[in-house]
């Protein structure tokens, strides 16, 4: 046994065209479409393929004008996404969301998705802030099952797409300010590898695994925000997340997405109620200036209402508000939601007994990587898609648009990559993976904190310093807070030993994460107004000084921030 | 309530030795509960796979929960000792952490 330490061998190296990270619906698109362009590619995820992120967790809706249910066209879709966005929408990409969705949706259709029908046509729902039932489902909460299911089968049939698994990107690789690969790290072995590809994307998905009360996956920290950042690209609109007002909180429910009470609440209309037992919605439908006068709360005020009724002392125990069934007869409730009745009592629920807890949670995120409507970045050979990807839907997002967006956005960042592909010869140098490849080597084990309790931490001062509703004091609070634990866990990784070391990855989670919470936390501190998912408690009200969107950077290992006005006019499709 | 996990530690090529950990649980929490609490609290470095948490989606988690194979994330913490080891038909790599994806879409190097 006189083989070297892993740490000091030579880096495995692989070589694409089109190096694609993350394998969720944007990043399956993508590598479908570039090897189409004809591109050789590489889909990376740090999870299994297909498995990692929010696309095989969705339960939901995925929104597009196909006019089936009812005649649409898309620029009913696009006005409503503008109406959502409250004037910050990137107009090209939302335009293009809602101009490409219906063909992506054929797509997924003839690929045998399963789209749920009716009287032989695609059944569409009608979800909030659509004019029209424009929303395509498949049956039973199983849309994102059986989304990832159908492009898995794609990428197996397909030719040119290498696929890896357990591989997590740890940093872009720039020569001459151009990305010319990635370093990446390969759990089972703890060893460095290097990815050699003319262009490569960005399809990491979202950040909600930041905060405490999250509908994330584990593989949600913004890891793409990061790599984004420290390879000199620009993010967009980082203060818009958007929470879901009534995520599962308690009693315990396992096998189900947290996110689940929306079908039930539009279908049987549940009551919120207080630790008084007491329908609190009127109180503030009316009495707050945030109200529209209406006595059924939007998203943003259901989550505004639960979070001050905690904070007044009224809260269920867990800390939320319960949900309530009670007034609903138990045949209706079955006939509603059928199997899906069983799997709560074997959660112990029983719906028309009693109520659960419910409270606002993370569970998107409209702002990310700025890109034009190539899915290009400001970095040659860096493009973004999907969930990663700022500006589509502004200061919120509409419900079904972000499977939406990750199809089309997907599609069109994998053509767009190889096409670049096509034009350029590879810019690969090992000197590009320098650092990142110095960064994994330094890895010690250590006495050093835990870094999956520090991520906890983290998780705390984002719920409750970053959360919806923000102040002055809140926000500068957070950010010395994230900068203090930054410090704790120290530049260079823990690590405890070689082959699927989970230390290693939390604290190369860590560092990324860091960067994101700030990234997050300084322009929310910047816009004192309140607008979208973006509450300021000290700031009531839209101010039109604040239409614009606020772009975040890196320079030096600074971040900085300025504003730019929305844009505007359409893209070309 | 007081959950008791005997753990099968260890990775590829060593033997293989068990773990006990106690965790205080309430009703309804999932072994991937007690298994992350673990890693908070007492050991970061035991390694499990898992990634929805939640949704019963990502089928990442399994492993043999007292003797069958069954999903992390759904089977309930009890209170007394469960024992949970990687799957048997798997090649390990470490602790609970086996092999499972098709071979295509992996990367092989030598550890
Ligand atoms: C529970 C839940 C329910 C939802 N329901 C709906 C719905 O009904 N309708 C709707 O429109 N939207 C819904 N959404 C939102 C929607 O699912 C997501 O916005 C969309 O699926 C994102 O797709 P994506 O491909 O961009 O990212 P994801 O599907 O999240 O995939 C990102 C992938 O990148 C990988 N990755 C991350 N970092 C790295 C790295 N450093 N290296 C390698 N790989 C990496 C991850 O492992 C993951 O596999 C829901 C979201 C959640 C969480
Ligand atoms: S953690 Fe995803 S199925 Fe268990």
């Amino acid at each position: 046994m006189t083989s070297p330490p892993p740490n000091t061998l030579v880096p495995a190296h692989l070589e694409a065209d089109v190096l694609v990270i993350g394998a969720g619906g944007a990043g399956m698109y993508a590598a479908l479409e570039a090897a189409k362009g004809g591109a050789s590619v590489i889909l990376a995820d740090r999870s299994l393929i297909g498995r990692g992120g929010a696309t095989v967790m969705a339960q939901m809706t995925v929104a597009a004008a196909l006019g089936e249910q009812t005649p649409d066209h898309w620029e009913h879709h696009f006005a409503d996404t503008l109406a959502a966005g409250r004037g910050l929408c990137d107009e090209r990409l939302a335009a293009l969301l809602c101009e490409d969705g219906p063909q992506r949706l054929r797509e997924m259709d003839a690929w045998k998705v399963g789209w749920a029908r009716e009287d032989g046509h695609i059944k569409q729902a009608q979800a909030p802030g659509h004019d029209r039932p424009r929303c395509a489902y498949v049956d039973f909460l199983s849309t994102g099952p059986a989304v990832s299911k159908t492009l898995r089968t794609q990428l197996n049939n397909a030719s040119g797409i290498r696929r890896i698994g357990d591989l997590t990107i740890v940093d872009i690789a720039l020569r001459y300010g151009e990305a010319c690969g990635a370093t990446a790290l390969h759990l089972p072995t703890g060893q460095a590898v290097t990815l050699a590809a003319k262009a490569v994307v960005i399809a990491t998905g979202g950040l909600t695994g930041l905060y405490r009360r999250n509908s994330a996956s584990s593989n949600m920290g913004g890891d793409g925000y990061a790599l984004a950042l420290r390879a000199g690209a620009e993010l967009i609109d980082m203060e818009f997340v958007q929470f879901f007002p009534i995520g599962h909180l308690a009693p315990r429910l396992v096998g189900m997405d947290p996110i689940m009470w929306d079908p039930f609440r539009y279908k049987l209309g549940g009551k919120l109620l207080n630790s008084e037992m007491r329908e609190f919605e009127a109180d503030y439908a009316t009495k707050d200036a945030r109200s529209d006068g209406t006595y059924k709360l939007t998203r943003d005020l259901a989550t505004y209402a639960i979070t001050k009724e905690v904070e007044a002392g009224r809260g269920s125990p867990a800390g939320g508000a319960y949900l309530s069934f009670q007034h609903v007869p138990e045949a209706e409730i079955r006939k509603a939601f059928g199997p899906v009745v069983d799997r709560l009592a074997e959660n112990g629920i029983d719906l028309a007994q009693r109520p659960v807890e419910v409270a606002p949670i993370a569970h998107y995120h409209m702002g990310g990587i700025r890109v034009d409507e190539m899915m290009a970045t400001g970095v040659p050979g860096l493009f973004a898609c999907g969930e990663a990807v700022g500006g589509a839907n502004g200061a919120n997002r509409l419900s079904g648009n972000a499977i939406t967006e990750a199809f089309v956005f997907g599609a069109r960042a994998g053509r767009s990559a190889a096409e670049r592909a096509k034009q350029n010869a590879s810019m690969w140098s090992a000197d590009a993976a320098k650092s990142a490849i110095d960064l994994l080597r330094s890895a010690s084990k250590r006495d050093a904190p835990n870094p999956a309790a520090v991520i906890v931490k983290l998780q705390a001062v984002m719920a409750d310093d970053v959360g919806p509703f923000r102040t002055d004091a809140k926000l500068r609070s957070a950010i010395s807070a994230i900068a203090q634990l930054k410090a704790d866990i120290g530049d260079t990784p823990f690590a405890s030993v070689e082959a699927f070391d989970p230390v290693r990855a939390d604290w190369l989670d860590l560092r990324n994460m860091f960067a994101v919470a700030q990234s997050v936390a300084v322009p929310a501190l910047a816009r004192t107004e309140s607008r979208g998912a973006h509450q300021r408690d000290d700031h009531l009200g839209l101010n039109d000084a604040w239409s614009v969107n606020q772009i975040v950077a890196m320079a030096d290992g600074d971040m900085t921030l300025r504003k730019v006005m929305p844009t505007t006019g359409k893209a070309a499709a | 309530m007081k959950a008791t996990l005997s753990i099968q530690r260890g990775a590829l090529g060593a033997t293989p030795h068990q773990d006990t950990f106690d965790i205080p649980f309430e009703h309804g929490q999932s072994i991937l509960d007690g298994l992350r609490a673990i890693r908070r609290s007492m050991d970061p470095s035991l390694a499990f796979r898992f990634s929805c948490i939640n949704a019963n989606a990502c089928k990442e988690c399994m492993m043999l929960i007292d003797g069958k194979v069954d999903y992390a994330c759904t089977v309930r913490l009890k209170e007394g000792m469960t024992t949970l080891a990687p799957l048997p038909k798997k090649a390990l790599i470490r602790d609970l952490v086996t092999e499972i994806a098709p071979p295509d879409e992996r990367l092989m190097l030598r550890s």
